[in-house]
């Protein structure tokens, strides 16, 4: 009866105002905690700041103006921002399946060895040389399958010993790091006469990924690690892998009772996420650095944690948190120029954001929300 | 601790002493070597003991802490900020500044320990992502300290790191230390000296007093030890507190104890393998120090490799490559992991929040 009373008071057509602002509640309930969490943030960052003696003032308008304020700051901003994104894609991928990697700085750093041999390397190896339009594929294959092949080990070690992946993808950090150390004191040191540097040679001109304008360093990998969130969110949502990952990461049993292959599942989702990182990592060589330098990733796989936390998992959001990510990074270079306050606070307040959306009941509590998802679980013991 | 894996703690620390005297064996006598080896390998290991007890003390409540890590890095830097500002600052003698150096380090650890707790218990955090937050924090808040105190201008130094009060000293323990040859194992720091005796204390506190029966009653079942009127809650602070505490003195052993300076990042992942540590030995205090002694042996012997570097065979070579010996622990706690050498139970409801 009350029922049809209502439908009468709003003909077919017609959203009433209940379901606009339910709709509108959908749209913005996700980014309520995040952007929240991101100005509390902002505002114990300023804290810090003024305790130490700056004018927090000053130091977020440098950040601003570095981040934001010339051609040449936003170009910068695009390329900080493409190894966050690759990097929190990749981690973000192994949280849709129920998987911690906090192996991302590892893959990172083998994914650019890989490549920069790839670079200097394959033409020799094939005979002469490689036209780019081979080349640059190759070369960033070669770091996302290097990248893969090292996510996967955690991966087959959980499947098949029960070994957490936590602690497994942190000591292959430590082993990748040391491999590469290694490798680039030893068998792929440049052999340029006087070098002491621990790096590669440069990478090949046809191993090169090209930047749009000459003056700006800015370049195609930016909108390539766009297009790959894309198509990450795509596979994720509407076919069937992307579906066996999520259902294996929200409950392992009820995937292995719908007949899914779980053992299967948790390498490739590793294995996923690992190239995603290691491409990361290959593109700061191919179209950046042109060679791998020893110490070049500043914790790029650490923050990536928070980059994926931040962006919900998701991967329109893992843009979103990359780009702020991206650009609050470059901003701290000027911010530092401008205003004598170490770059260092950035950590500090990219930690404060990963802890306010982490600890999402803090938030609702500081602002008084009400409601709330479903708290976050990824962990269920060292059991697995 | 089982036999089977007793056996394995001793056979890998006793080939990786042999290896060590093998190496050293054309320079320095043998036994010179093992003795040097065993003092070099109780001394490295404190922090991983004193992180592993850590663990120990949270997961018997239930509490996974894998910010032990950070703990240790942020102890590390305000027990030496701690001790510079009392020696440097407030004109403290060494000994004096020292001691304040360790008291803060406690404290600093104690209180993340206190931000733990308050994560994983009140707001329900899941326990691995709170202890990569503090994991963050530990780094983004040591590095941004270092760099503003002491190597800005404008600091309190004026960008000149103060002459540090050095490290702690050798104890000389009266009798042991006087026996000959091993006598030297017996002389240490005292942060080791109190890893040891605190792996005794906290296994008599776990085993065998009230307070750590109903600690371990919250870990394994938290409702039950509920219904007969014991506050988890509570419990589980202290639990996390304490532990915070204890990675607190492992911090302080990296820049009070080892060397007197501090690095970024200078714990390097001894967090981690800790963690590792508590998983072998069993979630039990003498079963994680006998894990950290396989990890401070496989750490000793690359520091002995480094010494004895140009009497290794030109076909070894690469083990002169620093990078590949300081793979060992990491390899080695994988290896762990993996439970080849027998499978170990954690408490029932570590990890679990508890929302009764």
């Amino acid at each position: 009866m009350q029922g049809a009373l209502r439908s009468g008071k709003f003909p077919d057509g017609h959203a009433s105002v209940s379901e606009t602002s339910a709709r509108v509640r959908r749209l913005v309930e996700p980014l309520t905690v995040p952007v929240l969490s991101v100005l509390t943030a902002l505002l114990v960052g300023a804290g810090v700041i003024a305790a130490a003696g700056g004018d927090p003032l000053a130091a977020y308008a440098g950040l601003l103006e570095g981040a934001f304020g010339s051609a040449r700051a936003l170009s910068e901003t695009a390329v900080w921002t493409t190894p966050y994104l690759l990097a929190g894609l990749g981690v973000a991928c192994a949280f849709q399946g129920g998987l911690f990697n906090i192996g991302a700085e590892g893959q990172l750093a083998l994914g650019a060895v890989a490549a920069a041999w790839a670079g200097y390397g394959l033409p020799a190896l094939l005979g002469g040389t490689l036209p780019a339009a081979l080349h640059v594929p190759l070369t960033l294959l070669c770091g996302a399958t290097a990248g893969a092949a090292w996510a996967a080990i955690p991966g087959w070690l959980k499947t098949r010993t029960g070994a957490h992946e936590v602690i497994n993808t942190i000591m292959l950090n430590y082993v990748a790091l040391n491999a590469v150390s290694y490798l680039l004191n030893g068998p792929l040191k440049d052999p340029t006469p006087g070098n002491v540097i621990a790096r590669t040679p440069l990478i090949a001109e046809s191993a090169r990924i090209p930047v749009f304008v000459d003056t700006l360093r800015v370049h195609w990998g930016f909108p390539l690690a766009l297009a790959l969130a894309a198509l990450v969110g795509w596979g994720l949502e509407r076919t069937t892998l992307g579906f066996a990952i999520r259902t294996v990461g929200a409950s392992p049993d009820a995937a292995r009772a719908a007949g899914m292959n779980v053992q299967r599942t948790v390498v490739l989702t590793m294995a996923m996420s690992g190239a995603l990182v290691g491409l990361g990592g290959a593109i700061e060589v191919t179209a950046l650095n042109h060679r791998h330098e020893l110490g070049f990733s500043q914790g790029y796989g650490f923050d990536a944690i928070a980059v994926a936390l931040l962006g919900r998992n998701h991967p329109g959001g893992v843009v979103l948190s990359a780009l702020l990510f991206g650009a609050m990074r470059n901003g701290a270079t000027r911010m530092q120029y401008l205003t004598q306050i170490p770059a260092d606070v950035i950590s500090v307040i990219q930690a404060l954001i990963l802890l306010f959306v982490a600890a999402d009941g803090l938030v609702r509590r500081l602002y008084r929300l009400r409601g709330g998802a479903a708290p976050l679980t990824l962990t269920r013991g060292w059991g697995g | 601790m089982g036999s089977r894996r007793l056996a394995f703690v001793t056979l890998i620390v006793a080939v990786l002493v042999g290896a060590a005297a093998l190496a050293g064996a054309p320079r320095v006598a043998a036994a010179d070597v093992v003795v040097s080896m065993i003092a070099t390998t109780l001394a490295v290991a404190t922090p991983l003991t004193l992180g592993a007890l850590s663990g120990v003390m949270c997961e018997r409540a239930g509490v996974v802490n894998l910010g032990i890590e950070g703990m240790m890095l942020s102890s590390a830097f305000f027990g030496w900020a701690g001790a510079l500002y009392a020696s440097a600052a407030w004109g403290l003698p060494p000994g004096a500044s020292l001691a304040f150096g360790v008291a803060m380090a406690i404290v600093s650890g104690g209180l993340l320990g206190l931000a733990h707790a308050a994560l994983s218990v009140t707001f329900r955090v899941d326990q691995i992502i709170g202890g990569t937050v503090i994991n963050l924090l530990a780094v983004g808040l040591t590095g941004f300290l270092n760099r503003q105190l002491f190597f800005e201008r404008t600091g309190p130094f004026g960008g000149v790191v103060p002459r540090s009060p050095g490290v702690l000293p050798r104890l000389h323990l009266p009798g042991l230390a006087d026996l000959p040859v091993v006598g030297r194992i017996f002389e240490q720091q005292p942060i080791t000296l109190t890893a040891i005796l605190l792996v005794v204390v906290a296994h008599l506190a776990l085993f065998r007093t009230r307070w750590g029966l109903r600690v371990r009653a919250v870990g394994e079942h938290p409702r039950a030890a509920a219904t007969v009127g014991i506050d988890v809650r509570r419990l589980r602070y202290e639990s996390v507190i304490l532990g915070g505490c204890l990675a607190g003195l492992g911090g302080a052993y990296f820049t009070l104890e080892s060397v007197p300076s501090f690095e970024p990042l200078m714990t390097n992942g001894r967090g981690f393998i800790a963690l590792a540590a508590m998983i072998f030995g069993n979630w039990t205090p003498t079963g994680a120090f006998a894990a950290a002694l396989v990890f401070g042996a496989a750490q000793a012997l690359q520091i002995n490799l480094q010494l004895f570097r140009d009497q290794i065979p030109p076909s070894w070579s690469f083990l002169q490559h620093s990078s590949i010996v300081g793979l060992l622990p990491y390899l080695l706690t994988m290896l762990i992991l993996t439970g080849v050498i027998g499978k170990t139970t954690p408490p029932a409801a570590d990890g679990k929040p508890y929302d009764g």
